[in-house]
């Protein structure tokens, strides 16, 4: 017996996607005997970016930062245009553009350990606070200016620019990096000063900001999502809303992590892609298509007959 | 058109990969991700 469209459907299916999280957050630091060797993992295969924000200084990471990887190279790209070397970046832009084109920012809801960490102190029991609309256009800034033109255009006498974001802002390089090394290499401590202390205070800020408000980090300065997100439109798994059975009756937007109203962009760039909304749709309004398949809550929700 | 975009986009970003990994950039990418990274420890 199939629902009528405004039927509310009975089952809920099991929301999963924190297990995917943390396995991925284990999964992409899986080098555990660097944390008892006192260094960081340095195998061959770390030159492979991993899409998500996930410091390679971290004793344990398998690959490479993608933001880090990235501004390196736009930073060494006045000099190796100079010596004539052919090293333009093409390699991380490609990376970040062939995951972009394929699943744009999906990679934020399933893969990010950042991610997971902002969802799982969300979960502390306080009063919640609402992120403003216009702060989530500071991503863009921080991508224009500390990942972009800083590196490119701020540059030493041999013409290297430096890594800005991460020295000035990531918090997730002083929380899986600063402070791990801190504790394992000894001979780094010497080194402390006002940047550590600097990155210090601001991982504490965006830590108690996690326990508050939805991914705060993601919407409001993350770079690779910025990137990511400028792909949800044009990219080959796409959501989509079906009018006729939304009700408006916003379950998907008080269960969205970060707090979208998907009937009204279905694929908008500050989407993660969670499939949240998908789970939580009672009408099966809210799908998603990826390569000539369509998925849809409904499928997912209806109890076969007896 | 549109349903072709994001093909033509993933050809052109892997084309760029591809390149790219014939440029010798994995081994840049590499060096600088076995090393430890100052400015995001926080002490560069």
């Amino acid at each position: 017996m199939a629902p009528s469209a405004r039927a509310p459907l009975a089952k809920k299916p099991r929301d999963r996607r924190a297990w995917y999280q943390a396995a991925f957050a284990l999964g992409l630091n899986a080098w555990i005997p660097s944390w008892f060797k006192g260094g960081i993992f340095q195998g061959p295969v770390k030159g492979v970016c991993v899409p998500g924000l996930n410091c390679y200084s971290c004793p344990s990471a398998l690959g490479a930062c993608p933001i880090g990887s990235l501004q390196t190279a736009l930073g060494g790209l006045r000099f190796n245009l100079s010596v004539a070397e052919k090293k333009f970046g093409l390699y991380v832009a490609g990376f970040l553009a062939a995951v972009g084109s394929a699943v744009g920012r999906m990679p934020c809801g399933w893969v990010c350990p950042f991610g997971f960490l902002q969802e799982l102190l969300h979960r502390i029991r306080t009063p919640k606070l609402r992120v403003p609309r216009t702060l989530t256009y500071v991503r863009y800034l921080v991508l224009a200016v500390t990942v972009v033109a800083l590196p490119l255009l701020v540059v030493d006498q041999f013409g290297y620019g430096q890594t800005w974001f991460c020295k000035w802002i990531c918090p997730a390089g002083t929380l899986e990096a600063g402070i791990p090394l801190m504790l394992i290499k000894a001979d780094l401590r010497p080194l402390i000063g006002f940047m550590y202390h600097w990155k210090l205070a601001l991982l504490g800020l965006f830590l108690a900001w996690f326990v508050f408000s939805r991914r705060p980090f993601c919407r409001t300065v993350c770079p690779l999502g910025a990137i990511w997100g400028l792909f949800n439109r044009a990219s080959l798994f796409r959501m989509a809303v079906d009018d006729e059975k939304c009700t408006l009756c916003d379950k998907c937007y008080r269960d969205c992590p970060v707090q979208i109203r998907i009937y009204e962009r279905a694929n908008s760039p500050d989407c993660v892609r969670c499939l949240k909304c998908v789970s939580s749709c009672k009408f099966g309004a809210v799908s998603y298509e990826f390569l000539g398949k369509k998925e849809v809550a409904v499928d997912l929700r209806v109890k076969k007959p007896a | 058109m549109k349903r072709k975009l994001p093909w033509v986009l993933l050809a052109v970003s892997l084309a760029a990969m591809a390149a790219g990994l014939l440029l010798g950039e994995y081994r840049a990418v590499l060096e600088k991700a076995v090393t430890v990274c100052l400015d995001c420890v926080g002490i560069g």
